[in-house]
């Protein structure tokens, strides 16, 4: 296998100048030529709709696919707290520099200095263009827009719309990218799921779909395909994600020849409702906010059975406020995360399973009052108590960490293209610029900087160099990935066993939960690696997919992407082997100082882990992309002073 | 807890449906309402039998995919709820529940409890957005808006396009769900150089797809699971109204020319 250059591409010049400059020095498509170019966009989240608008407004002929019934219904749509953006609208000292530096430094250090200061650099854009588009953002009484804070940061740089920021961005994506269909601009494929990419003589051609709801298979040529598909957190079986994200689109491109970048990089976030019952399907975010008037903790002893109300003041271990006593309970998403893993595991988790911790407001409510608290959390009580029956004014809630997003993804260049010529990845499904943990309030920002601002001027650079194509469908490219395509939903329909496939979701989850979650070790990797294959081999003997793949099979389409996870699982657990350091929500058990903190190997790992497919059955190929900080300094994070 | 569950099976769109009964036992009062469709599914998979299709995704209330009339209320008996929030522990134990697809002539069956909803989103594309191109805005604080009417546009904006104002109404009518999206533009200031033509496209093309009129039974606002406004609908109203009676050579609609699969 040929292992590709991993040249990110970075233009030249001074940071602050790249992006400025690269816009100015890239190829251009004149508009009469741009109509005879054709783009594929997989996915219509905040990403996909944004850039399948955005490249239809440009004059570019686009088909945008979706396995929703509606463009509306992708994921982003669950985002709650916000979007950050360098406005420094409250003059309190805010910059891109500083939106760039603290994103760095969030991502302890492990993503490319030119991509995430072009992300900062953009945010601004996004905000004016969401607000022209009549997003409606929170406003103060003189009719400007309002801020609030978010982890990571010492500035209020950060917009929402109560809790449903990420709904409303995307249904302003979704209205830019409804009225590209309107003038006929945009072909929508709505229920059609992309199962393979079509790359002929090393150049992506196009894709092979499955529409839901009839199960026809069809192929689908164009200029270029941009892939809009989402992180792969739902590989965990209980996750934050909505229960159709998945991984597919992503693995069958890496199959095909696109390298995957930091695939054992996934974000854990702290406080989530904990799984109380084993068909359970779910787990619910709940804001971070909480944290700053509840007091989490635990019962000293192990197996004190006690409902919290009995357990006196002096048999409780608030353990964040004793190992952190500077940041307390506010302390990071995975430091805090990694210790209710420790505390459940010593046997001090509360709750009917064990795995969970206390979220206490009685102080709060006490010192404060109850109305001050409902008006900071009110909408929050209810919908706990909504979720688990148990009323959060007089009990204390019940929190456990839960797999939210993936910092992994295709490995693109600064251009956004993956090792692939004519297949882009834009938002969770590329790697770019979150390094080993994401800031909250940027995952959103990321994926319409991506989709509104970057995609449209870098496709473009290529697409000048590539005249159009035919767009033929009757080559040898696409007749090979149709038929493989047919196989593989032949083969799971000939297996005809008797056991659902979610209990084989369920058993990789917990498989990777415990292995290559929130904290790794080498024998517990190991192990799973030994694990991984028999899964997939019974997986492949005993499921049963209840119908044809010619027909509405709601079976099929779940099957497909949980063997796809099944493959994945080995990439993704060998990724976490290698990387011998801790840094961000990696954290390998073997390095951490003497008090249980991460430490990072900058002189071995500052560099992007990318994966090659090496063919069926044989492992992965390991290469780097060195990373190089010439603008900022590497150095440790601390939260204890 | 036990239920006995008496729900809709259709094979397909142009193939006759009937329901079905089956018995659910031993579910957990904290099973959300899907999660125990999920419980009945595997024991249908284990008996080699086709599961039951229905829509849902996020399973937190905003993603608008579940659509199940549950004993003849659209999204089930509890206000401001989606069918995925709808624990069990709302259900007596032992209860018949009957579960339906959303009915309306827009919203044809396409397999068991699965509808297609594509004609809301036609109605969208008729007008539901501001024609603004990505780089071409202003900073964002040159036009201020009012904090009320932001609060109020974004109330309207919360709509998540589930159908339920459409299966709850006897007539299979949209207004709900049209006026939620004519209202939030119609309250900002971007929204108004397009408000008229706006405002005729979607509701010609709501009436093109099959929906009925409203006659003002307010059944859509009783099972909206985000609880949009009544007052919407009156302001649809006006809006219409005032668009309707404004010279027409102002609008210049556009006959929708969309892909159709």
């Amino acid at each position: 296998m040929q292992v590709p250059a991993f040249d990110a591409r970075i233009p030249d010049g001074p940071l602050a100048a790249k992006w400025q400059r690269h816009r100015a020095e890239v190829r251009l498509v004149s508009p009469t030529n741009k109509r005879r170019y054709r783009v594929i966009v997989v996915g219509s989240g905040l990403a996909g709709a944004a850039a399948a608008a955005s490249l239809a407004e440009l004059g570019y002929r686009v088909d945008c696919f979706t396995f929703h019934d509606s463009p509306r219904r992708a994921h982003s749509v669950a985002a709650q707290g916000g979007i950050n953006a360098a406005k420094n609208y409250r003059n309190d000292g805010d910059s891109v520099e500083r939106l760039f530096r603290d994103t760095i430094k969030g991502g302890d250090y492990r993503s490319r200095e030119a991509n995430v200061y072009r992300l900062a650099e953009v945010s601004n854009q996004i905000i004016d263009h969401c607000v022209a588009q009549g997003i409606p953002f929170a406003r103060d009484y003189a009719g400007y827009l309002d801020n609030r804070s978010f982890g990571g940061a010492q500035v209020s740089r950060t917009f929402y719309a109560r809790g449903q920021t990420g709904q409303q961005l995307l249904l302003g994506a979704y209205g830019a990218l409804s009225r590209q269909v309107q003038a006929g601009q945009v072909r929508l494929h709505t229920r059609s799921e992309m199962l393979d990419l079509v790359v002929d003589d090393g150049v992506a051609r196009g894709i092979i779909t499955r529409r839901l709801t009839d199960g026809q298979i069809d192929r689908h040529a164009a200029d270029a395909v941009v892939l809009a598909t989402g992180g792969y957190s739902n590989i965990y079986y209980l996750s934050t994600n909505a229960l159709a994200s998945n991984v597919t689109a992503t693995y069958r491109a890496y199959r095909r020849g696109a390298w995957f970048a930091n695939p054992s990089f996934t974000q854990i976030h702290p406080t989530c409702i904990p799984a109380v019952e084993n068909h359970q399907s779910k787990l619910t975010l709940m804001s971070e906010s909480l944290r700053n008037d509840g007091r989490i903790w635990v019962p000293q002893a192990s197996g004190d059975e006690r409902p919290p109300g009995e357990i006196p003041e002096a048999e409780r271990d608030y353990y964040l406020e004793r190992l952190y006593p500077a940041f307390g309970n506010l302390s990071p998403r995975d430091i805090s995360s990694r210790a209710a893993k420790a505390v459940c595991d010593e046997g001090r988790g509360v709750g009917p399973t064990g795995q969970g911790v206390y979220l206490d407001f009685s102080e709060a409510i006490a010192r404060l009052g109850r109305r001050v608290i409902r008006d900071r959390y009110g909408n929050l009580f209810a919908m706990y108590q909504r979720i688990t029956g148990e009323d959060p004014w007089r009990l204390p809630m019940r929190i456990y960490p839960a797999a939210h997003y993936t910092m992994g993804g295709l490995w693109v260049d600064y251009d956004l293209m993956t090792t692939v010529p004519g297949l882009f990845a834009i938002g969770e499904a590329n790697f770019s610029d979150h390094g080993a943990n994401r800031l909250g309030a940027s995952a959103l920002m990321q994926g319409l900087a991506d989709g509104y601002f970057i995609l449209p001027q870098t496709l473009g650079h290529y697409l000048a160099g590539h005249p159009p194509g035919e767009l033929r469908t009757d080559g040898g490219a696409f007749v090979d990935a149709e038929a493989d395509v047919e196989r593989r939903l032949a083969r799971l329909v000939a297996i005809g066993g008797r056991t659902p496939v979610e209990t084989f979701h369920r058993r990789l989850g917990e498989l990777l939960s415990e292995a290559c979650g929130m904290s790794r070790s080498r024998a517990g990797l190991e192990q799973a690696l030994a694990e991984i294959p028999a899964l997939r081999e019974q997986f492949w003997n005993d499921i049963c997919v209840c119908g044809g793949s010619d027909e509405f099979n709601v079976v099929i389409e779940k099957a497909g992407r949980v063997a796809d996870y099944l493959e994945f699982a080995d990439v993704m657990v060998r990724d976490a082997l290698a990387r011998e350091e801790s840094c961000g929500a990696h954290f390998r058990t073997e390095h951490q100082t003497a008090d249980g903190e991460a430490r990072r190997n900058d002189a071995a790992f500052a560099h992007v882990a990318t994966w090659g497919f090496g063919g069926d059955g044989e492992p992965p190929q390991r290469a780097t992309e060195p990373l190089s900080f010439a603008h900022v300094q590497l150095a440790e994070r601390d939260y204890r002073q | 807890m036990n239920f006995t569950l008496h729900i809709w099976r259709q094979p397909g769109r142009n193939e006759t449906g009937a329901f079905e009964t089956h018995a659910v036992t031993g579910i957990s009062p904290d099973l959300s309402f899907l999660e125990m469709l999920d419980v009945l599914n595997e024991e249908l998979v284990g008996r080699g039998e086709a599961p039951i299709a229905f829509d849902h995704d996020c399973r937190e209330g905003i993603c608008g995919s579940c659509a199940m009339v549950i004993n003849g209320d659209p999204h089930g008996p509890l206000p401001g709820t989606t069918t995925c929030q709808l624990y069990m522990r709302h259900f007596d134990d032992g209860a018949e529940i009957t579960v339906e697809p959303w009915r309306a002539r827009a919203f044809p069956v396409l397999r068991d409890l699965i509808v297609d909803r594509g004609a809301l989103d036609a109605i969208v594309q008729a007008g539901g957005y501001v024609s603004v191109n990505s780089g071409a805005a202003p900073d964002a604080h040159t036009v201020t808006v009012a904090k009320q009417a932001a609060d109020a546009a974004f109330e309207a904006a919360a709509c998540i396009g589930c159908g339920a104002c459409v299966a709850a109404c006897p007539n299979g009518s949209a207004m709900l769900f049209t006026a939620a999206k004519v209202v939030q533009y119609a309250l900002l200031p971007q929204g108004a150089p397009e408000r008229s033509r706006r405002v005729i496209g979607m509701v010609e093309t709501m009436d093109a797809a099959g929906f009925g009129n409203c006659s003002n039974h307010y059944a859509c606002v009783e099972a909206c699971p985000k609880e949009i406004p009544l007052y919407t609908i009156a302001r649809l109203n006006r809006e219409f109204l005032g668009a309707a009676l404004g010279s027409r050579e102002f609008i210049e609609l556009e006959r929708p020319h969309a892909h159709e699969e």
